[in-house]
């Protein structure tokens, strides 16, 4: 199949940058989405062009770093798919496909796909733990957890941080992210005896990062690889109106 | 070179807990003095970056990702093993011990697997305080599943996404450290040589992946947990970025490498399916407590799976490994699929895979049940290739997953440059010739959590009054020089060829003649052939960009060039061992009906690989192996 | 300053009173549909009757600080959620999300102009106007809003208005118990089918009054 693709190309943070075209002829359908932008980048090389820079890693949905607006939408058209799980039988012959970086003010384009998501790491450094140092541990079956409650708490836990919910969001917010950890770590006992810290801190983290608001327009949920529930939100929420509520200080 | 494995002396059980009793320690106001720096922050990696900040020394923490959430541990799917016999179906330190070594085919030492099966205790305990959410039973206690290799349930998981779970325990625990400055955090920064003075590693020079900069950083140990190789072979389950450039330079400073050749080929993977592809995705190897494999007992069967009735299928490891049958361990698996795929009888469309049935299952435990096992599973293998498992068999076949092999270490996971330790995938240690599943996230993490932290403080006791490291020495002026030259010289090259173009032949090359099968005529063919495709990178490639600014080509050429040289040394190592164990089949040493055959009486050693230059044969030295606890039998899962 | 989610939980309270304060609103006025002569007369008595009472002034004082401070907050939280977002040369992010939450903005200003039109049409008049007595001699309110209701264009505006109303209150209240985080998934189902009930019940019945005014009542 052949594809005309319309790429974001920036030089580097400052520099301004404009959607380029390329066409690529000749493609397997059951290509991988990264795979197509490997041929493409091959051909720019041999050409003596500069290759697209993007992000990725893994390669099968798990470690968070690949990510871009493909036509308008996070990930692509699958829902709860990251890019680099997407193939090209989810397109047509002859396409245009735009490609752009995963924008909010809080990540910064660092090269033409690539972007800025450390804000996300501060978030967790803020408080997105539980405070015991190695050796601590008490024996694992000391307080039983049911299964319902590991299970839900492995349902926030699964984000992989790759920032779609930020991207997608109208508002940039990164409180799916930000909830998701919060929430994961307010269910499980071990994490229950800072939870009022853990979720000022991390809010007050989230706003100093120029994340927006969440208008709970609910898109974060829709295009998330893992599908994290817009719920934990809520969970947040109440997390911080208790903290706030009964905080000492 | 005689080398010091440092065991200490006394029984198996007591070893660890006599070390730890006599092990040197380092005053609490000391330890702000000391500086360490940490490379890599998959499981190994995080863990020690966050006990040693934990105890208050000063630690820089190194990846080349861009957060350290993101590295490879992250994706290992199945579980961590821990003999904590939650299931009361006979198991214990000890059996665990055994399994191990047994499944590396007695080719690890006895000491450092008990350790290892030992920490797998704690392990457990100190994940689930850290939040990581297991699997429950109903009444709120832990859950096991069963694994390859051996014959309890013993491995933890959390659904199929363990290792994501583990890594984000330590991450947090990593970050937490941050945030209250013990940790300096360098993402997106890559180690490109280490620097020792006076016969210690003292520091690193690294690139700073964004811009470009070079950076000196000085400690008074240093310590790679930088994982595995096996992205050598370029199709492998691994991700994009993993290398081995930080063990490779650090072997040319020095340090050895032992058992270079000794790749783990995972049997559950997904086929290639083009030339253009970059990766196999692996699906986990718990799929076989539930799935069969099975191939059509015609040749070149065209009809749909489930058209193929069940008397003309061939359920081959069921057939040949009964006692263990589906679960038999990964390299056995493996080379089992490739002697069906090679006789013709591979299904799909490149006729290189074999079928994982799951309708024996779901027709015994209910729809339901699997989804619940396996549901995230089966919806990857569905986003991949866009079949639904539920109703047809997986496609799976053999493909590049752990490097077994890598810097040799001591009992002290010290390399043979003083103050460089390796930890996780980057040592070889604890595996022998193949590792069983589970295994690689416990060895991380024990390594990390469990292991390091008294070594290293051992180690530190001598360097308090060391003092604060200059990054002016002259050392560090060398490494740099070398480093820039190396980045010149591959801009400058300006050839024809990319680096992907060389890193793929590098990789089939080396999967044809040092992958699940080799033999001497091959290995030699090999050998000559990488040399000519290092001398053609070195002319022919290609790298676009500059040096000053984030260029991923430049990147994978310093990757790739080094690959050259491990893809040479993994050849010599085949070469010398003339036996076959584990994942190291060579063809010339095997039983009538194809199994491995072992040589004890010539091979029971690990073998460690000196540099002696470009150009020059590595030397090898041998580390004799003995077994007091148990006599390496003859490995049977028949 | 106060957190995103402090923001948001001012717009959550003064939101979710205004809301409460259609319902009182709204349970008034039905008495506008009572036959023509009772409503006349009954009508300006409960006017009469809200205009007079201490505790009812004071909870008018609260609702014009809502307001005001639902819009002002609602601007400030605009402000920034513009700056925070990001543009895309191909936008196609519409597809996860409905359009009246995307644009609450936009319908909560329809709202707010329809509210100057609103006070200037009968709380104008009635507070500083010189509006007819009834034969009680009550301000006769009820004149007025037939009046108001016999011009065609004054029907639609209203009409259009609380169509807007009731997608703002569909949204509104969804988020607002997002806000004030109710996280069981059991409830929130609940309380989504109660909010949605709630405002199509308001805003269609403030829909059917002019509309039954200007068709019935000549």
């Amino acid at each position: 199949m052949d594809l005309h693709l319309k790429i974001w190309r920036q030089k580097d943070r400052n520099a301004a940058g404009k959607l380029e075209t390329y066409t690529l002829t000749d493609l397997n359908p059951h290509m991988s989405f990264l795979e197509m932008l490997d041929t493409l980048n091959e051909q720019l090389i041999t050409h003596g062009e500069e290759p697209v820079e993007f992000d990725h890693d893994c390669r099968e949905g798990i470690c968070g770093q690949c990510g871009m607006m493909i036509n308008g939408i996070a990930h692509g058209p699958l829902k709860h798919t990251t890019t680099c799980q997407l193939h090209l039988r989810s397109f047509k012959d002859k396409d245009t496909i735009t490609i752009e970086p995963f924008r909010s003010a809080a990540f910064q384009v660092k090269k033409d796909l690539k972007v800025d998501r450390s804000a996300f790491d501060r978030i967790i450094s803020s408080g997105g733990f539980v405070s015991i140092n190695t050796g601590q541990a008490p024996d694992a079956t000391v307080i039983p957890i049911s299964h319902e409650l590991a299970e839900s708490a492995f349902d926030s836990a699964a984000c992989i941080g790759c920032g779609a919910c930020v991207a997608t969001c109208k508002n940039g917010s990164a409180a799916l992210f930000t909830a998701a950890k919060i929430t994961h770590m307010a269910l499980l006992p071990q994490g229950k005896e800072e939870r009022n810290q853990r979720v000022l801190s991390m809010v007050k983290q989230m706003d100093k990062e120029s994340f927006g608001h969440c208008s709970n327009t609910e898109a974060c949920e829709v295009e998330c690889p893992q599908g994290i529930s817009v719920l934990n939100i809520a969970r947040m929420n109440f997390e911080y109106n208790k903290a706030l509520f009964f905080n000492k200080k | 070179m005689i080398l010091n494995s440092k065991i200490p002396e006394g029984p198996l059980d007591e070893k660890w807990t006599r070390y730890k009793k006599t092990a040197k320690l380092v005053n609490p106001a000391n330890r702000k003095k000391l500086d360490v720096i940490v490379i890599g922050t998959g499981l190994a990696g995080s863990s020690i970056a966050a006990s040693l900040g934990e105890m208050g020394y000063q630690v820089k923490s190194f990846c080349f990702q861009d957060s350290p959430r993101r590295a490879h541990s992250v994706a290992a799917q199945g579980g961590v093993n821990a003999a904590k016999n939650y299931k009361n179906d006979g198991d214990s330190v000890y059996r665990m011990f055994v399994d191990t070594l047994k499944g590396g085919d007695f080719r690890a030492r006895e000491a450092n697997v008990y350790r290892m099966a030992e920490c797998s205790l704690n392990l457990i305990d100190q994940a689930v305080a850290q939040g990581v959410p297991f699997g429950r039973e109903y009444g709120g206690y832990l859950n096991n599943r069963s694994f390859g290799g051996v014959q309890v349930s013993r491995t933890f998981y959390a659904r199929g996404q363990t290792g994501q779970q583990l890594l984000l325990g330590a991450y947090q625990a990593l970050m937490r450290q941050v945030g209250k400055g013990t940790v300096e955090l360098f993402a997106r920064h890559e180690m490109l040589d280490i620097v020792v003075i006076d016969g210690k590693t003292r520091g690193v020079i690294v690139r700073n992946l964004d811009t470009g900069e070079i950076e000196r950083h000085a400690a008074h140990t240093v310590i790679l947990a930088t994982g595995g190789y096996g992205k050598i072979y370029y199709l492998s389950t691994l991700a994009m970025g993993c290398n081995g450039s930080a063990i490779w330079r650090a072997h040319k400073k020095g340090a050895l490498m032992a058992s270079p050749s000794w790749i783990q080929i995972h049997p559950t993977s997904l086929p290639q399916s083009g030339d253009y592809q970059s990766k196999l995705t692996l699906m986990s190897e718990s799929l076989r407590n539930d799935g069969r494999i099975w191939v059509p007992l015609k040749q070149d069967e065209s009809r749909e799976p489930n058209a193929i009735p069940e008397e003309e299928r061939d359920y081959y490891l069921e057939r040949r490994y009964p006692a263990f049958g589906n679960l038999a361990p990964r390299d056995i698996s493996s080379r089992a699929a490739k002697e069906r795929i090679d006789a013709g009888f591979g299904i799909g469309p490149l006729k290189n895979a074999v079928y994982l049935d799951f309708a024996k299952a779901i027709r015994e435990q209910g729809k339901q049940k699997i989804q619940e096992k396996y549901g995230n599973l089966f919806d990857m293998y569905e986003k991949i290739t866009g079949y639904d498992a539920y109703k047809e068999p997986m496609m799976i076949s053999p493909s590049a997953h752990f490097s077994m092999g890598g810097l040799w270490v001591d009992y002290e996971l010290m390399t043979s440059l003083p103050g460089l330790f390796a930890l996780g995938e980057a040592n070889f240690a604890d595996h022998g010739a193949n590792r069983l599943g589970a295994n690689s996230l416990l060895q991380a993490s024990v390594d990390g959590y469990f292991i390091a932290p008294y070594t290293i403080a051992n180690y530190l006791a001598n360097e308090i009054h060391t003092g604060k490291i200059s990054t002016d020495h002259i050392e560090f002026d060398r490494a740099e020089e070398q480093v820039r030259k190396q980045i010149e010289m591959f801009l400058n090259i300006k050839g024809s060829k990319t680096v992907d173009y060389f890193h793929k032949t590098l990789g089939k090359l080396l999967y044809d003649y040092c992958g699940l099968a080799r033999n001497e005529k091959g290995l030699r063919y090999a050998i000559g052939e990488i040399k000519k495709l290092k001398q053609e990178f070195f002319k022919e490639v290609i790298v676009s960009g500059g040096a000053n600014t984030l260029n991923t080509e430049l990147e994978k050429a310093g990757r790739v060039a080094d690959y050259f040289e491990i893809g040479e040394l993994m050849c010599y190592d085949a070469l010398t061992r003339n036996e076959s164990c584990g994942a190291h089949f060579r063809e010339e040493y095997q039983t009538a009906d194809g199994e491995a055959l072992r040589n004890d009486a010539e091979y029971q050693f690990i073998s460690a690989w000196s540099w002696k230059g470009e150009n020059e044969e590595p030397e090898l030295i041998r580390e004799p192996l003995t077994f007091e606890e148990i006599q390496p039998t003859v490995r049977s899962y028949k | 300053m106060l957190s995103t989610l402090s923001k948001k939980m001012l717009m959550c309270l003064t939101g979710l009173f205004l809301a409460f304060f259609l319902l009182i609103h709204f349970l008034g006025n039905l008495q506008l549909f009572l036959p023509q002569e009772q409503a006349h007369l009954q009508f300006n008595a409960y006017s009469h009757f809200l205009a007079g009472n201490i505790l009812i002034k004071i909870i008018s004082y609260v609702l014009y600080a809502s307001i005001i401070l639902h819009a002002l907050d609602g601007l400030v939280i605009t402000l920034k959620n513009k700056r925070a977002g990001a543009v895309y040369k191909s936008d196609h992010r519409g597809r996860a999300s409905k359009w009246y939450s995307r644009n609450m903005g936009i319908l909560g200003t329809i709202i707010l102009i329809f509210l100057v039109i609103h006070f200037q049409n009968f709380w104008y008049v009635y507070k500083f106007g010189a509006p007819p007595l009834d034969e009680r001699g009550n301000k006769d309110l009820y004149v007025l809003v037939i009046e108001v209701f016999q011009q065609w264009w004054y029907v639609l505006i209203y009409v259009l208005s609380m169509v807007a109303l009731c997608y703002h209150l569909v949204h509104g209240i969804h988020s607002a118990i997002r806000t004030l985080g109710l996280y069981h998934p059991k409830f929130v189902k609940w309380f989504k089918i109660v909010g949605i009930g709630y405002s199509v019940i308001i805003s269609m019945g403030f829909a059917m009054m002019p509309i039954y005014i200007f068709f019935t009542i000549k």
